[in-house]
């Protein structure tokens, strides 16, 4: 080793000592490594599926599917390709994820403050909740709503009916499906009209508020005109509206929008067991916030309500919403025990194509990259939100 | 950064998977390791289940005991692998089991494009459908509009879009992956139909709420050929489990079962005995040659001995496990041997 110090003061090191020098070379010896061990493998793999006259390669994808699944909400056949019915799981993992999410999340955050209600009786209604649903695993309680919805209710012929074409079977939640004709744009018109109208208001009466401290009914306005605009356009086009209303016809309902059981249980099952979580989250959140935050709002004059949502709620949030947001994609990778039950999502449908084509490797891959991307997108929303409620410092 | 990490493990993963295959012959392996790994079903009656002690029953059962039996002369020595419809392949193409015995179809996709090989067709078999009694369907072509309960990734999800397709009817299919919940959704009402082999509808049947209010439609709707499968590429192994279908065939052909067959033995092991049964059983000629072919597949000469003695011939473990003195009272009909007008049929042991 040999280290001179030159005219500046600075030691001054060989080449190969230098510390950046050192960082640089080492980091690119890793990568290097690593890609030739990437590269092995591949064609390791590829050999091997070769030799052993396992097929391999995307063009499976293009290929007649030949099986059908049950209500795809995209257009589906037996006669259309893998590569559809794989976009079929998907969409389904999709829409049961967002609205497993959206129910989650009203359930966990109402279980969540109810625990902390003065109430005795709503305060142990939140923890018997939480403590029963969060105790028991998942798929338990996957097979427990999808025997609920089986074994109690009649069969088709003799369904359950609540008002005018609502009925309630083994086969599922049978409701009256909206058909919209000539004009409906209009009314549709009026709820964007209506949507924008309202954001517009909040923003004015907000602004207002700030300047004069007076208050807008923004709730009531926006209500008006979320609800009457549509009306009107309605109206005005003369009620281009029909119901396909669901009937028996040989063994089923036909015609009406059809929720599968399967559905069901999957969304009841993920809800109430994710926002089991949700609520604890909640808690912790409220809990985090020191008392005397809600001690001022009470003396400034708020009441209980206003306290919680205007000052405590606010505050909690950048509690909560790191938690939310790990419990957001658990829900969305625990979608894929749909399996259990027969509803087609990603997993369901992407094993019946591994089956037929036989090429795991592939099927494996796009489960991977999906479940990976969605969590992704998932934790990208999420830290943008997270970083618009932080707290801002004045 | 997280996508190669993504890569790296897939490709781990696969690597891994195929350097267990990369080894000697199948069966060197299975003599080493003192015992035959079986892929059988999760409990189809009369094909592969498991008594309440654990002990396997059933023709796919049997089969593999029969192969146990032509190697180490003892038909207990397999071990049983139960796997659903979607593990099945992959569990014999990574090396899991050494043979998939599990009422698992014959067609063109699966001998060419899965690194398999199908080594004979042990029960011919055809799609059925089952439906409750109370809805008064008696035929397959009045069932537009049903429900339709089937498990997933087999031949019968297929052949259902096929014949609902050419029969322009409608229906909803419910496809369950695990065999015991797919039955259970079928006898809660999930579904009007029940649609497998045929074989299994009788078997299933069993299992219902009430057996008596299912009643199976006349319809046979495709060809189901079931049959033992191997790895492609290891024809020593292929050959030995082939060839022990066929001796199971053979010795029903010439009246060979397990309680005669050491008296056939004794019988013809002199100079003037049968030519045709020496070949088969494996008696010495009187110069000491070998007159049968066991060694030659790597198994002792009295192979089929072994394999009679300790599972009896096909004809013996039909009706032990699925015929008329079981619970399921199955006809031979085309199972019956090619001189009895059926489609079972051995090619020669010479």
């Amino acid at each position: 080793m040999t280290a001179t110090v030159d005219a500046s003061g600075h030691v001054k090191v060989a080449f190969w000592n230098n510390p950046k020098v050192r960082s640089i070379a080492f980091q690119i010896l890793l990568v290097l490594i690593l890609a030739v061990l990437f590269y092995e493998i591949v064609v390791n793999t590829t050999n091997n599926l070769k030799s052993r006259n396992i097929a391999s390669g995307w063009e499976f994808l293009n290929r007649t599917a030949g099986f059908d699944i049950i209500q795809p909400p995209i257009d589906y056949s037996s006669a259309s390709n893998y590569g559809r019915a794989l976009l079929v799981g998907f969409t389904n993992t999709i829409i049961l994820s967002i609205f497993g999410i959206f129910f989650a999340t009203i359930l966990g955050f109402t279980m969540g403050v109810a625990r902390l209600s003065r109430n005795w009786l709503i305060s142990r209604i939140g923890t018997l909740y939480v403590e029963i649903f969060r105790n028991v695993p998942l798929l338990f309680w996957i097979f427990f709503f999808y025997s609920a919805i089986l074994q109690p209710l009649p069969g088709p012929k003799q369904a359950l009916n609540f008002m005018d074409g609502v009925f309630l079977s083994n086969r599922g939640l049978m409701m009256p499906r909206p058909v919209f004709g000539e004009g409906a744009w209009i009314a549709l018109a009026g709820l964007l009209i209506g949507i924008a109208a309202t954001i517009a208001i909040a923003r004015w009466s907000k602004a207002r508020q700030l300047a004069t401290g007076q208050m807008f009914p923004v709730l009531r306005t926006a209500l008006a005109l979320i609800i009457g605009l549509p009306l009107l356009g309605f109206i005005a086009a003369g009620f281009p509206l029909t119901w396909d209303v669901p009937e028996i016809k040989g063994f089923n309902f036909a015609g009406g929008l059809q929720i599968i059981p399967e559905f069901i249980a999957m969304l009841v099952a993920l809800s109430v067991y994710t926002g089991t979580f949700i609520a604890e989250a909640v808690r912790a959140g409220i809990q985090a916030i020191s008392h005397g935050q809600t001690e001022a709002s009470y003396a400034l004059g708020l009441r209980p309500g206003k306290a919680l949502r205007l000052v405590v709620i606010p505050q909690a949030m950048r509690v909560i919403i790191p938690p939310l947001t790990s419990t957001y994609l658990s829900l969305t990778k625990n979608s894929s025990l749909s399996i259990a039950i027969g509803f087609p999502d990603l997993v369901a449908t992407g094993g019946t194509v591994l089956n037929q084509t036989g090429q795991a490797i592939e099927i494996v891959g796009v489960w991977m990259a999906v479940y990976l991307s969605l969590s992704l997108l998932t934790s990208l929303l999420m830290n943008w939100f997270n970083a618009r409620m932080k707290l801002v410092e004045r | 950064m997280k996508t190669k990490f993504l890569s790296w493990v897939l490709g781990a993963a696969v690597s891994a998977v195929a350097a267990t295959a990369a080894s000697a012959g199948t069966l060197d392996d299975i003599k080493q390791k003192g015992f035959v790994q079986c892929g059988v079903s999760q409990g189809l009656p009369g094909f592969s289940n498991p008594d309440s002690n654990n002990n396997w029953t059933g023709m796919d059962v049997d089969f593999c005991r029969a192969v146990a039996a032509a190697i180490f002369n003892d038909p207990q020595k397999v071990k049983f692998s139960p796997l659903n419809s979607k593990e099945r392949f992959t569990a014999l193409q990574s090396g899991e089991v050494d043979v998939l015995s599990r009422n698992t179809t014959w067609t063109m996709s699966r001998d060419t494009s899965l690194g398999l090989k199908f080594a004979g067709t042990m029960y011919y078999d055809g799609q059925g459908f089952m439906v409750k009694s109370s809805l008064g369907v008696d035929s397959a072509l009045k069932l537009d509009g049903a429900t339709v309960c089937t498990a997933t990734g087999t031949t019968t999800e297929l052949n259902l879009a096929d014949y609902f397709k050419a029969n322009n009817m409608k229906y909803q299919v419910v496809a369950i992956e695990d065999a015991n919940e797919l039955v259970k959704a079928y006898d809660e009402g999930r579904c009007d139909i029940f649609t497998t082999d045929q074989s299994g509808l009788y078997a299933e049947r069993l299992k219902m709420k009430n057996p008596a209010e299912h009643v199976i439609l006349p319809e046979i709707i495709s060809k189901e050929p079931l049959g033992p499968v191997v790895r492609q590429g290891d024809d020593a192994w292929f050959n030995v489990v082939k060839w022990t279908y066929y001796a199971l065939l053979t010795a029903e052909e010439f009246g060979i079962t397990s309680a005669n067959v050491d008296e056939i033995k004794t019988k013809n092991s002199g100079a003037d005995g049968n030519p045709e049964i020496k070949r088969i059983l494996g008696i010495a000629n009187e110069d000491g040659s070998a007159a049968g072919f066991g060694t030659g597949i790597g198994l002792s000469e009295d192979w089929v001995v072994s394999i009679v003695k300790g599972v009896g011939n096909y004809g013996e473990i039909f009706e032990r496990n699925v015929g008329a003195g079981t619970d399921l009272k199955i006809a031979r009909g085309k199972n019956a041997l090619w001189n009895n007008g059926g489609l079972q049929y051995a090619p020669p042991i010479r």
